[in-house]
């Protein structure tokens, strides 16, 4: 069968070697596909890491091309496998087990390695690189254990994984051999920039100084400096380059110099034997990034399959580091030398900085910092190395006074089809025109859901909406603004406008009047706008169970088995001898799979069937904990002055007070409060939506704090004197929050967006306003019912949502 | 006349609400039906396309389209299709609605 077919080996599974074979897929069905990776994942986007040790994506999040992806195409795929050599003579690729494959063609896109600087105490424990999933999952350990962190190297990578590691808590310093940071990719000025905005997100720099040693015994404690200094670490991260890895091509005797050497259409020196990605050197050069690895998969993947191609003759590289809220940006020729011409314009006030340099009228290069919209367009100019003109100059320098109107329509137009757009997901200019041609797809979400361009760093979002305007032409402008889904333009706050404008009580009629283009919403905008009219009518909105998620719809979480899980109300954490007696009784009675201890002071029974969930519920006689719910979680508390010999406050008393009178009411998203007896703070305030800390004269408050996917400490709100001015501000900043929150926005984003000040105002320095929202707020509270004792009493109705239909089996 | 004979009647139309799923079971087997808000009713086997798998009938119904509970897939019930850029493909069943009653190709509703 698959005998006649032409056998391609590929070796190595990263995204340089997947991305060309997805290329041949495309192209051509005639080669029988092996892939070799030493590594135990399938294809992930390895410029993704940052963002998983940042914390806001998962492993899983990054993969590109899971192993149902391999089966489907029929590609054997060898994980956790890697190649020794290549038998020229025998035709055959031979594994360091033993095992051969034979070939007719292979691809060698073996990647590169950290570079491992050469100096005594490099082998020691606690010392990695980043470059791979397992070196991610060594930095998230030691999160956990360490405190001080050094990074060698202040180039793109260092920096990504120092503030990685800041975000994880640990105290971070950047060690750099120059003077300037990322000294190849930026010049002087843009550099002390960064290094100064750097500084205020809470990483330390080392400047000029060269690690000669790593101290310690079997594991690092520290770093020795060419000057004689030392500095104390537990944990060091090299990020001072890469090495093209070559092992494999020069265990089979094919020329390397720095890398793999390949001419125009990529192949090697050995017949039939090719070469893409970080490993490969074309004409002198070794490229680290991942733009021209598409560019060289695309035209070797044409050549193998038999399609003619121009020949691969180099990429001029750019720069994008992922750290938010850091915009850098740079590309081609950026230092600036006596041959050049220089425009540049820096900002002070705005933290902005901008370069363009010319050689003999022609643009070879740019900077930019903190604001980075130009840069599509600039690295597009800079490639077709445009001559500058007086025009051109007035666009990117913006001279004009009342910001020119018809500008930025050039460069997409001029694009190739062929040119790769989106870089991580190898998206090129001609599909994305397709699909907005074809499929008549009008915004950059549903360009990112039919091609994945945009999906991954989100770098080309400029450039995806440049050819979006440039292919719609007129009918841009209606479609260009982004909704809060895809089946709306309208934003969060013109929705809730218009719903109180034109008085709109259901998810329908919002989403009918308001145009909304998939007429029964999403899962998305259909629980938001359910919210949002509960919020907004508490006592006439009739709430939507279909509109509702599945844990809300059910009042229990859902597990990937299709089973539940049951959290009773614990207030304040605190429970009862016949409580847990109960718990215990009806456990046993309905087989529960297993019963935790939550993080937040309760227990959770899970595994419970969904049609014995009634039962359970009305067994167990205690109310509905919201543990599934968009609204108050958990009050967890210390012991406090009831006991504890440093307890100021009673904090159990006050945790159950709060969350007897706060609970069952829906919130933008869950919230979760915490109260202290005394600042020594055991049930972690700095960590919860509202925390409170008792001290000898009254409670502090603090808001915003995280300890989920993005974790950030609660800012101070306030000192009050008495019980009742808690309560009452506790109640103010939920109302104030329910108002003016995005559906699913945590109050630590809410915070950062709305401001503590402005927060401080609505409900701390204004009286009237703080006793407004306490009335809307109790008025609310009025409205609400324990959800289980609802749907036990609700028997009927209930019935349909929990029993399924047995159908007897005379069939 | 054979044709009439391979549909089950599995309950009255108003056992399920609308836009919100239910499990029919038989022979072991768990069929979600759904009732959309223009009447249509359509059948699944209660079985996520997605790898992990899991259940489909407590997703959020939208016209003709379900987002799965668990991974928030989204699927066309008329086909089974998941839409882009998710792949796969619910394994629909037969279903109709007669005389106030939903009935499921008893072939679907069999041990298999």
């Amino acid at each position: 069968m698959g005998t006649d077919r032409e056998k391609l080996v590929v070796i190595g599974n990263g995204m340089a070697g997947i991305s060309t074979v997805e290329q041949i897929l495309k192209l051509t069905k005639k080669f029988d596909i092996t892939v070799f990776g030493s590594e135990p994942h399938p294809n992930y986007n390895r410029i993704m890491l940052s963002y998983v040790l940042e914390g806001s994506k998962t492993i899983d999040d990054i993969v590109l091309n899971d192993l149902n992806w391999y089966r489907e195409n029929g590609i054997t795929l060898h994980t956790g496998t890697t190649v020794a050599k290549i038998d020229e003579q025998a035709k055959e690729v031979v594994t360091v087990d033993g095992m051969r494959v034979p070939y007719d063609k292979v691809l060698i896109a073996t990647g590169s390695n950290s570079f491992i600087l050469p100096i005594p105490g490099s082998d020691k424990e606690g010392v990695v690189g980043f470059r791979d999933i397992a070196d991610c999952n060594q930095m998230l350990e030691a999160a956990k254990t360490c405190r001080k962190a050094a990074v060698i190297g202040g180039g793109l990578l260092g920096l990504e994984a120092a503030k990685g590691l800041v975000q994880l808590g640990m105290d971070v310093t950047v060690i750099h051999l120059m003077e300037d940071l990322m000294e190849r990719q930026l010049d002087h000025q843009a550099a002390s920039m960064l290094k100064a905005e750097l500084e205020r997100q809470g990483i330390k720099f080392k400047m000029g100084a060269q690690t000669t040693e790593l101290l310690g015994d079997t594991r690092v404690s520290g770093l020795r400096f060419a000057d004689g200094t030392e500095l104390a670490a537990e944990f060091v991260v090299m990020a001072v380059g890469i090495k093209p890895n070559v092992a494999v091509a020069k265990e089979s005797g094919i020329e390397v110099n720095r890398g793999i050497v390949v001419n125009d259409y990529l192949q090697t020196s050995m017949d039939g034997v090719y070469s893409v990605g970080e490993c490969t050197e074309h004409r002198g050069v070794c490229y680290g990034l991942v733009a021209p690895l598409f560019e060289q998969g695309m035209v070797l993947a044409k050549h193998i399959s038999g399609v003619e191609t121009a020949p691969y003759e180099g990429s001029v590289v750019s720069t994008k580091l992922k750290i938010s809220g850091v915009d850098v940006f740079s590309t081609g020729e950026f230092i600036d030398g006596p041959e050049h011409t220089v425009i540049a314009n820096k900002d002070d006030w705005k933290r902005t900085y901008k370069k363009i340099l010319l050689k003999d009228g022609v643009m070879v290069g740019a900077v930019l910092f903190g604001d980075i919209t130009d840069s599509a367009e600039l690295q597009k100019l800079i490639k077709q190395r445009t001559v500058m003109t007086d025009e051109l100059y007035d666009s990117l320098m913006g001279t004009g006074c009342c910001g020119g109107g018809g500008k930025k329509t050039t460069s997409v137009e001029t694009m190739p089809d062929e040119e790769i757009v989106c870089g991580c997901n190898g998206v090129t200019k001609g599909t994305i025109v397709d699909v907005i041609t074809n499929q008549g797809l009008t915004t950059v979400d549903e360009i990112k859901a039919c091609t994945g361009a945009t999906r991954s760093c989100g770098g080309c979002k400029p450039v995806v909406e440049q050819i979006l305007q440039y292919v719609l032409g007129d009918g841009f402008k209606e479609t260009a603004k982004q909704g809060i889904c895809s089946c709306t333009t309208l934003s969060r706050d013109e929705i809730v406008a218009e719903i109180k404008e034109k008085g709109l009580h259901t998810t329908k009629e919002v989403m009918n009047v308001l145009g909304w283009s998939q007429p029964e919403g999403c899962s998305k905008c259909r629980p938001a706008i359910n919210y949002y009219l509960g919020m907004l009518y508490p006592d006439t909105h009739e709430d939507e169970k279909e509109s509702r998620f599945v844990n809300e719809r059910m009042s229990a979480n859902i597990q990937k088995d299709g089973t539940y899980t049951v959290v009773p109300r614990m207030y304040g954490g605190v429970t009862t001898p016949e409580e847990l007696k109960r718990i215990a009784d009806v456990s046993v009675k309905y087989d529960v799979k297993v019963v935790k201890v939550t993080g937040g002071q309760r227990l959770d029974l899970i595994g419970v069937k969904k049609e014995d969930l009634p039962k359970v519920w009305e067994e167990l006689d205690m109310p509905s904990g919201y543990a599934y719910a968009k609204s108050l979680r958990t009050v967890k508390t210390c012991v406090g002055s009831q006991f504890c010999r440093f307890g100021t406050q009673d904090s159990m008393g006050m945790g159950a007070t709060l969350e007897r009178k706060f609970e069952r009411l829906d919130f933008p998203a869950k919230f979760k409060l915490a109260v202290n007896g005394c600042p020594r703070n055991c049930a972690e305030s700095c960590t919860k939506d509202i925390g409170i800390v008792g001290n000898d004269g009254g409670w502090e408050i603090f808001v915003g704090g995280n300890g989920g996917i993005k974790a950030r400490l609660a800012d101070s709100l306030c000192k009050v004197k008495t019980d009742d001015e808690l309560i009452e501000i506790v109640g103010a900043v939920m109302q104030y929050y329910r108002e003016t929150g995005n559906y699913l926005e945590r109050t630590s984003e809410w915070v950062e967006r709305i401001g503590l000040d402005a927060i401080k105002a609505a409900v701390v320095d204004d009286p009237e306003n703080r006793k407004a929202l306490m009335e809307r707020i109790e008025f609310a509270l009025k409205q609400v019912e324990d959800p289980w004792k609802k749907m036990l009493r609700e028997g009927e109705q209930s019935g349909k949502l929990f029993n399924r239909l047995e159908v007897s089996n005379q069939l | 006349m054979e044709k009439e004979k391979e549909f089950y009647p599995v309950g009255a139309l108003d056992e399920f609400l609308v836009q919100i799923g239910r499990v029919v079971e038989a022979g072991g087997r768990q069929i979600a039906v759904f009732r959309l808000s223009d009447g249509r009713v359509f059948a699944a086997l209660n079985k996520n396309p997605h790898p992990k798998g899991g259940p489909l009938a407590e997703g959020i119904v939208s016209g003709h389209y379900l987002y799965d509970p668990l991974y928030d897939w989204k699927i066309d019930l008329t086909t089974g299709l998941v839409q882009a850029p998710d792949t796969g493909r619910a394994e629909m069943v037969p279903v109709k609605v007669e005389d106030g009653q939903v009935w499921i190709a008893a072939g679907a509703l069999q041990p298999q």
